[in-house]
């Protein structure tokens, strides 16, 4: 067994906080490079310049990239070989994002209840999710996800006789109804299969893909193909200016289900897409 | 390609009414924050019959909460909020004389119909350009609402402040005219 400290999980979270906020990634960077040679719209093409000129701002001055610095959404994967000490993990958790949000100059979006509205203050508490996987390692994947793609996500339980048409109407509508709200060019996170909370969990992890990579099962790839050309064909483009681009990645994560069911959520990220993952 | 329109707020009827959609404008002036939260609070100080803490008419109100800045800075980086979300109380200020919004995002036809009426525009700014906008604000103050924290009502002096016509006061919208143009025939 292997023992690793709650403090070591405190200090990388506030690391990974900051971090993901402050620098893109590089697969994102070149999708928007990509989509700059893409893109025919004139207007389309000013919006990603701005967007590329944004992110080395961010890079250069170490400032975050979107004021908008978001829902700390922290996934772990604990090898089953681990023991944690310290403090309880969750804690030792959103004191990371606590720290992160205040050294980092973070914004602090959450409030306490849905209703009353009143601001944490901190950031807290983020949104933990916890698998158990085999080894003796501990990775710690943190998403910064904005309000305003978060807002334009949608779950369905289709029936199974809709198939495939219909989850692609569903996907395809889904951002059509987002136009430009959610900051296209977006990144879309497909959730297919499993239960109803279970899809939507699986459109967040596919989200945290590599930008524009493929589902390893080639059916899968080509409906996220698919997919991307029916989003592409909508002309919602840059910020809803118009354009070729809307869309710069669609990733599909499936799962078994029901002989009844054929669930199918739509988790929309922004072009400020913000994760970042780090194995203790 | 980079014809700009200059704006110097306040702005008058005519300042707006030339304006149309698709066209680019630097902003300069000074700016009102307010998003969701701030909104409420001014719409029950209005139905109450209360002064707001500035005084809407010729100004341009600005949909965003800035994130802190860091020591150096004046202000946090700093991009537009999704607009809708405040659509159910803005026709309230254009009729009090507010000469526009920015934002990212669609508006709905109440507030477009009031855009038309009373002779407003709604601007959209790159939504996640959020550390490049901030270098084109100069000054930055707390007015109203302190206990908001990032949806404080704040005057923002800005210089050369990017944005783009999304509906003029003729009731047009880019929205729609830009994505029509690039919709492809299925």
């Amino acid at each position: 067994m292997r023992q690793i400290n709650t403090e070591e999980i405190t200090d990388t979270v506030e690391k990974i906080c900051i971090d993901a906020n402050y620098n893109l990634g590089d697969d994102l960077v070149v999708s928007l490079q990509n989509a700059l040679n893409e893109e025919e719209s004139p207007l389309g093409k000013e919006v990603i310049a701005q967007i590329l000129e944004n992110a080395e701002i961010g890079r250069n001055e170490q400032v975050p990239v979107c004021q908008d610095t978001g829902f700390a959404v922290v996934f772990v994967e604990i090898g089953q070989e681990v023991i944690i000490e310290g403090q309880s993990l969750q804690e030792s958790i959103n004191e990371g994002v606590r720290r992160g949000y205040k050294n980092g100059y973070l914004r602090k979006s959450i409030v306490k209840n849905p209703l009353d509205r009143v601001n944490t203050g901190d950031n807290t508490p983020a949104a933990i999710h916890t698998d158990i996987v085999p080894g003796d390692k501990l990775k710690i994947t943190f998403i910064a996800k904005g309000g305003g793609c978060e807002n334009m996500s949608r779950t369905a339980m289709l029936t199974p006789a809709q198939g495939r048409d219909g989850v692609i109407d569903f996907v395809v509508n889904t951002v059509k109804d987002a136009g430009a709200n959610p900051c296209p060019p977006i990144i879309v996170g497909v959730g297919l299969g499993g239960t109803f909370e279970y899809v939507t969990l699986l459109s967040k992890k596919a989200i945290l893909r590599p930008v524009g990579s493929h589902n390893k099962d080639s059916n899968t790839a080509h409906l996220e193909a698919d997919l991307l050309e029916g989003i592409n064909k909508l002309g919602i483009g840059p910020q809803g200016f118009g354009g070729k681009i809307t869309a710069l990645a669609v990733h599909v994560e499936t799962y078994p289900c029901h002989i009844a069911s054929l669930p199918v959520a739509v988790n929309i990220e922004c072009h400020s897409h913000r994760p970042k993952s780090i194995v203790i | 390609m980079t014809e700009y329109i200059n704006l110097k707020t306040p702005l008058s009827d005519s300042d707006v009414e030339k304006l149309e959609t698709g066209d680019k404008v630097r902003i300069s002036g000074i700016l009102y924050t307010a998003r969701d939260a701030a909104h409420k609070r001014l719409v029950e100080m209005i139905e109450s019959g209360k002064d707001l803490p500035f005084d809407l008419k010729g100004q341009l109100l600005y949909y965003v909460g800035p994130a802190p800045a860091k020591p150096g800075y004046e202000i946090g980086p700093a991009g537009p909020t999704t607009s809708y979300r405040m659509d159910t109380y803005t026709p309230t200020f254009i009729k009090m004389g507010l000469k526009g919004t920015i934002g990212k995002g669609g508006r709905s036809e109440e507030v477009i119909e009031a855009m038309k009426e009373y002779k407003a525009v709604y601007l959209a700014a790159v939504g996640g350009a959020a550390a490049l906008i901030a270098k084109r604000i100069k000054k930055v103050r707390i007015i109203a609402f302190e206990d908001l924290g990032p949806e404080a009502i704040r005057e923002l002096k800005v210089e050369n402040f990017p944005a783009i016509v999304v509906n003029d006061t003729k009731g047009n919208d880019l929205y729609k005219t830009g994505s029509d143009k690039y919709k492809a025939p299925s």
